[in-house]
């Protein structure tokens, strides 16, 4: 493999190993998920200047997706989908960002490489790389096609084989 | 990094059986505090299209174009086994979010509905929400520091729950109470039959 694993344009520090780093701003902006909270503000927030992660994110989520926000295959990727990686990730040694395809962005080898240490769900990605949850469906289901990945189902609680597993559950949350 | 467990190394591992819990509750009740006191606690983001339903809140003067809005949740795990995973999701609190549940409703185990005394009225929905979807919940009632005390069949006549809803008093500080009430909420399922869960009947 010839290809330098640092030459994909990384926007932040964001790798597996940067834990939570803030990538955007928080959701605190004028018409953002708070903004019933910040009417009474509104007006000298119109008149304020916006600096650093008040200005909101650099980059637009749904950038890193080329404008899609529709997976092929979203309707399998409840929140609780285990993402698991394949064969070809897990053999080899240098993880998804020394396979070196070019066609993947830095979040998406970030989220192979997350899921290459264990499976993680659609919400702990999301949650672990700071990305919203419909941009990691897309980019998960980027992932999939191109055979780094694969997707466990949940199994709904009525599919559930037998009772034996609430109890397995209620003896573990009794043991925390 | 606190998901993942590098010491284990790379290896292919039977993907563990996940399950979800939903806290849901009023603005202010006490869910974040709740899910952080047994699991390591995140805000989840999801992106949604502004739809009419928040044209009322959500002033867009002068973002007109703006299309999405983010809705933060939060998002707990708990490691019963290594193959056993449980997850909380905090429901976001304000109305005009409801149809975010139905994603989150979707394939739960069951739900925990926290109330204060002091607001009885602002878990109304969330029991209407659960009852209507045969989804099985436990009613906590988080004692805050000065809410008034009341019996929990106090609450359940003001509630007008089903006698077979749990309903527990807690603190949402405390890991062990915490603790009772999602064990109340497994119990309450494995009970009333997860089988016999219905779809939504709106």
């Amino acid at each position: 493999m010839t290809e330098d694993p640092t030459a994909f344009p990384r926007q932040t520090p964001s790798g597996p190993t940067a834990g939570t780093t803030g990538r955007w701003g928080p959701a605190t902006r004028p018409g953002g998920a708070r903004a019933g909270e910040h009417t009474a503000r509104r007006a000298e927030e119109h008149t304020a200047q916006w600096y650093d992660d008040a200005a909101g994110p650099v980059v637009r989520p749904y950038t890193m997706t080329r404008g899609r926000t529709k997976a092929p295959a979203e309707e399998r990727l409840d929140l609780i989908a285990l993402v698991i990686a394949e064969d070809f990730l897990l053999a080899h040694p240098g993880g998804a960002y020394a396979i070196a395809d070019r066609t993947l962005s830095p979040e998406h080898l970030d989220i192979a490489d997350l899921a290459r240490r264990e499976p993680h769900s659609i919400a702990e990605l999301a949650a672990t790389l700071d990305l919203p949850v419909g941009v990691v469906r897309v980019l998960v289901g980027d992932l999939i096609d191109a055979g780094y990945v694969r997707v466990s189902r949940p199994v709904p609680p009525a599919e559930l084989p037998d009772a034996g597993i609430l109890r397995e559950v209620i003896d573990g949350l009794r043991a925390l | 990094m606190v998901f993942g467990r590098p010491d284990r190394g790379i290896r292919n591992r039977t993907a563990p059986l996940t399950l979800k819990l939903l806290v849901a509750g009023g603005f202010g009740v006490g869910k974040t505090t709740l899910v952080g006191s047994v699991s390591e606690i995140r805000p989840l983001r999801t992106e949604e299209l502004l739809t009419e339903a928040g044209r009322p809140v959500d002033d867009l003067s002068g973002v007109e174009a703006k299309r999405t809005t983010t809705v933060a949740m939060d998002f707990g795990r708990i490691t019963l086994r290594e193959d056993l995973v449980l997850y909380l999701f905090g429901t976001p609190g304000q109305d005009r979010f409801w149809f975010l549940w139905d994603e989150l409703a979707q394939g739960a185990l069951g739900a925990v509905v926290l109330a204060d005394t002091r607001r009885l009225a602002d878990c109304f929905a969330a029991v209407d929400y659960f009852e209507r979807r045969g989804i099985a919940f436990t009613l906590a009632v988080n004692c805050f520091d000065g809410a008034p005390r009341h019996s929990a069949e106090a609450v359940r006549d003001a509630l007008d729950l089903d006698p077979e809803v749990p309903v527990v008093m807690c603190d949402a500080r405390e890991r062990d109470s915490v603790k009772r009430v999602l064990v109340s909420v497994v119990e309450h399922a494995l009970a009333t039959g997860i089988t016999a869960r219905r779809p939504a009947t709106v």
